[in-house]
């Protein structure tokens, strides 16, 4: 399976590439939370866990934590500001309104 | 509540995809649904590039990247080789529209025609975006895109590939939005369970090319099926034509198209004549499923 | 057992014998007895592999491409209009490294639409990476097909086993076919180090800038140049087995030869006879037949040309606005050395028209009353 790694490999020497262009690493050192400019905020109080935000984004940076309640099983969407891009389809797409708002990044 | 679509993420965060990308997200929904035991035939596209550079890749799952104008024959000739080995795996060629209505037709239809069990599968963002927003067979009508600036825009309509694939006789055909997922997984379950040549065409809006924002993406997306631009459908054995979202009260076309800076030079005429193509396309559509 | 065969069946045997697993092919005279013969052989059984009947050359080689990508061992074949259509994907197969084997049958290009012999077509393949072997019968033809998987699948380099059209394409020889057994244990399954697994997923090809491509393209060359030993060993070994060796190169009566004709495929089996006979008349001649043109035999051209005294190289192909590319070639070769010979050009048998004993004859000794060579080109057969 392809290896996470925390920076893109560059092969230093011939000796130790591959004899083709072949993927051996994820894309996960890419953190393109720092493409953001928009930064949307779950309001857990008025968050139903009706997983739309979560079906809707491209990256994947919304998680779906499973967790108990009533001895029954639920999701809580968790936004992972390390890959989220900030496109704002989770705010614009969210049935609820305010559960989810947007920041201006760094405020 | 549960979840409405598979659960698994094969597709990994980091990928080069702008933001709100629709091809991003037909990516994401096909490969939970089709699982890890798939295998993918790339051309030219933005997937060339969204996946990452090498020795990286995002999609964990093996993409093979081919020429522009062979995504359908490679992918036959990787399901021959997994075949002669004895090895079951769901091979996929995965083009954008230039690389399916224009360059790629070719090979597309070479493979449809010999029924090589393979799925075809054109995430649809309606010009050539990967190299800047040129026109391609798919531009709807009236479009701006870089070769047909704002002083010509598009003097032809999208291309009915739809129609092309059907007179192949193939197994299955349909067409997807990114805006409807269950959709989009029941189809491509669907597909998965038959044998032979399926094609699935999935709206996938691109806010960059669109000129658009990219927070509207499955905005557009769904805009394009209320106002019935883009009709969801599937096709059995090139036939059997079946409307799988029945809009009931079409939206007009300028809510979808006023969204995006692609038709922002549009006049009311322009606008009337786009409604007026929605219409007669509807019409010829409705003449195939027979109501 | 010994079958008589035209030049393309003993391309077919040749892919059945060394159990080619995927096929993917489109019809091209004269061409199309190879695939013809496949085709049949896929549909009763005779081989266990898939015939892709394609919609394209392009196709061929995409398809060729996937298919090898996964592990199969792979063939196909074309010629002239068709190997030029693939020319793009000439090149992906070598980047991706798929050690295809591929029959190419000779024909001069269009237009004029024309179907008779010339090497143009595929010497206009030359910087693609792919090897290439010019035939000159049919034994040789299924033996190098063998050969050219061996040494293709060790060095991960597709290759092109090349023959002429209708002159060796259709002409019937009697040809040995090898016993399945010994082709099984001299040529084993291909395993390649990286393949298309869903179980140990990678990409293929993805995006690579200029920190990355270059020892790629380093590699390439590396392995291609790798094969020239390789070809050799193979060869030797097939000899060993089989009982007919093969080199890089072709050498006859060059001991003491003060004059060599150089020239390549059929044109060198016509060659051969003239040197007998300019032998008969007291000419201290020899031949030298260059088999492997990719990778070119640089090395050992030299050493044989390092003890003539002039050198004729008979081309059927053009480089237009150059010259006969194997004369190229071999010029560049000794350039360097201290004292090469001098080396004479001649362009014949364009589009497929004949050229007997005769003609090669009178080209040597045409070039023996010369001083020196006055211009890259010396035209024999042009109607001027």
């Amino acid at each position: 399976m392809p290896e996470k790694t925390e920076k893109q490999i560059v092969f230093d020497k011939v000796k130790d590439t591959p004899p083709l262009a072949v993927s051996l690493y994820t894309m996960d050192y890419n953190k393109t939370g720092s493409w953001r400019n928009v930064r949307p905020v779950i309001d857990y109080e008025k968050c139903t866990g009706c997983m739309t935000c979560w079906k809707f984004c491209p990256e994947p940076a919304i998680d779906a934590e499973k967790y108990e309640e009533d001895g029954k099983e639920k999701y809580k969407p968790v936004i992972d500001y390390e890959y989220c891009k900030g496109c704002g389809i989770c705010w614009v797409e969210c049935p609820v309104e305010g559960a989810i708002y947007t920041e201006e990044e760094g405020e | 509540m549960k979840l409405t679509i598979p659960e698994e993420e094969i597709m990994g965060h980091g990928h080069l995809a702008c933001q709100g990308c629709g091809g991003a997200l037909a990516m994401r929904y096909t490969l939970k649904t089709l699982g890890r035991n798939t295998v993918l035939s790339v051309p030219a596209c933005c997937w060339s590039v969204i996946d990452g550079p090498f020795p990286h890749s995002a999609v964990n799952i093996p993409v093979f990247h081919t020429a522009f104008e062979a995504a359908a024959s490679t992918a036959s000739g990787i399901k021959a080789g997994f075949e002669i080995q004895g090895k079951d795996v769901n091979v996929v060629a995965w083009a954008g529209d230039g690389g399916t209505y224009d360059i790629g037709i070719q090979a597309l239809s070479g493979a449809a025609e010999r029924n090589d069990d393979i799925l075809y599968i054109c995430y649809d963002n309606e010009a050539y975006m990967n190299t800047g927003v040129q026109r391609s067979g798919s531009t709807p009508l009236k479009a701006w895109t870089t070769t047909t600036p704002v002083a010509h825009p598009k003097d032809r309509p999208k291309k009915d590939l739809i129609s092309i694939m059907a007179a192949h006789r193939m197994p299955y055909i349909a067409t997807a939005s990114v805006a409807y997922p269950e959709d989009l997984t029941e189809k491509l379950e669907k597909a998965k369970s038959i044998k032979g040549t399926r094609f699935l065409l999935i709206f996938s809006p691109c806010p960059p090319g669109w000129r658009a924002d990219p927070k509207n993406t499955v905005k557009l997306a769904r805009l394009a099926v209320e106002t019935k631009v883009f009709n969801l459908l599937e096709i059995e054995n090139g036939l059997d034509w079946r409307i799988t979202k029945k809009i009931r009260k079409p939206k007009p076309v300028i809510e979808y198209l006023k969204l995006q800076g692609r038709f922002r030079h549009l006049t009311e005429d322009d606008v009337s004549l786009i409604q007026e193509n929605v219409e007669k396309e509807w019409n010829i559509l409705m003449n195939k499923v027979g109501e | 057992m010994r079958k008589v065969m035209i030049g393309n069946h003993a391309l077919s045997y040749g892919a059945k014998i060394s159990r080619a697993q995927v096929i993917p092919a489109y019809p091209i005279t004269p061409q199309t007895e190879v695939v013809e013969l496949l085709s049949e052989m896929c549909a009763n059984g005779e081989m266990d592999a898939k015939f892709i009947k394609v919609e394209s050359e392009h196709s061929a080689m995409t398809a060729s491409i996937g298919a090898s990508a996964t592990g199969a061992r792979v063939f196909t074949a074309t010629s002239a209009q068709g190997l030029a259509l693939m020319h793009e994907v000439l090149h992906w197969a070598v980047g991706a490294r798929t050690p295809i084997v591929m029959g190419n049958i000779n024909r001069a290009m269009a237009p004029p639409w024309t179907i008779w012999t010339e090497q143009t077509d595929s010497l206009a393949q030359r910087d693609t990476g792919w090897m290439q072997l010019y035939a000159q019968n049919s034994q040789e033809v299924l033996d190098s097909v063998i050969q050219a998987y061996k040494v293709a699948e060790a060095v991960q380099i597709p290759a092109m086993v090349i023959l002429a059209a209708f002159v060796l394409s259709h002409t019937s020889e009697a040809v040995e076919l090898p016993e399945q057994g010994k082709v099984d244990e001299f040529l084993p399954p291909y395993e390649p180090e990286y393949r298309i697994d869903p179980a140990n997923p990678h990409a293929f090809g993805g995006l690579t800038g200029p920190d990355g491509y270059f020892e790629l393209r380093y590699q390439i060359q590396k392995a291609i140049e790798d094969a020239l030993p390789k070809w050799d060993e193979v060869g030797a070994e097939f000899g060993e087995v089989f009982g007919r060796k093969y080199g890089l190169i072709e050498t006859y009566k060059v001991e003491d030869a003060k004059n060599l004709i150089i020239s390549s495929a059929t044109l060198a089996s016509t060659a051969r006879t003239a040197v007998d006979t300019l032998r008969e008349k007291g000419e201290k001649v020899g031949l030298l037949r260059i088999r492997i043109f990719r990778p070119f035999p640089s090395a050992q051209i030299r050493s044989i040309l390092s003890s003539v005294d002039r050198a004729v190289v008979v081309d059927r192909n053009i480089s237009f606005g150059a010259s006969g590319i194997f004369y190229q070639e071999v010029k560049a070769a000794v350039y360097n050395e201290k004292n090469p010979p001098p080396i004479f050009g001649v362009i014949a048998g364009i589009g497929g028209r004949d050229v007997t004993k005769k003609d090669i004859i009178d080209i040597y000794e045409d070039i023996m009353r010369m001083d020196e060579p006055k211009s890259d080109i010396i035209w024999k057969g042009v109607r001027l």
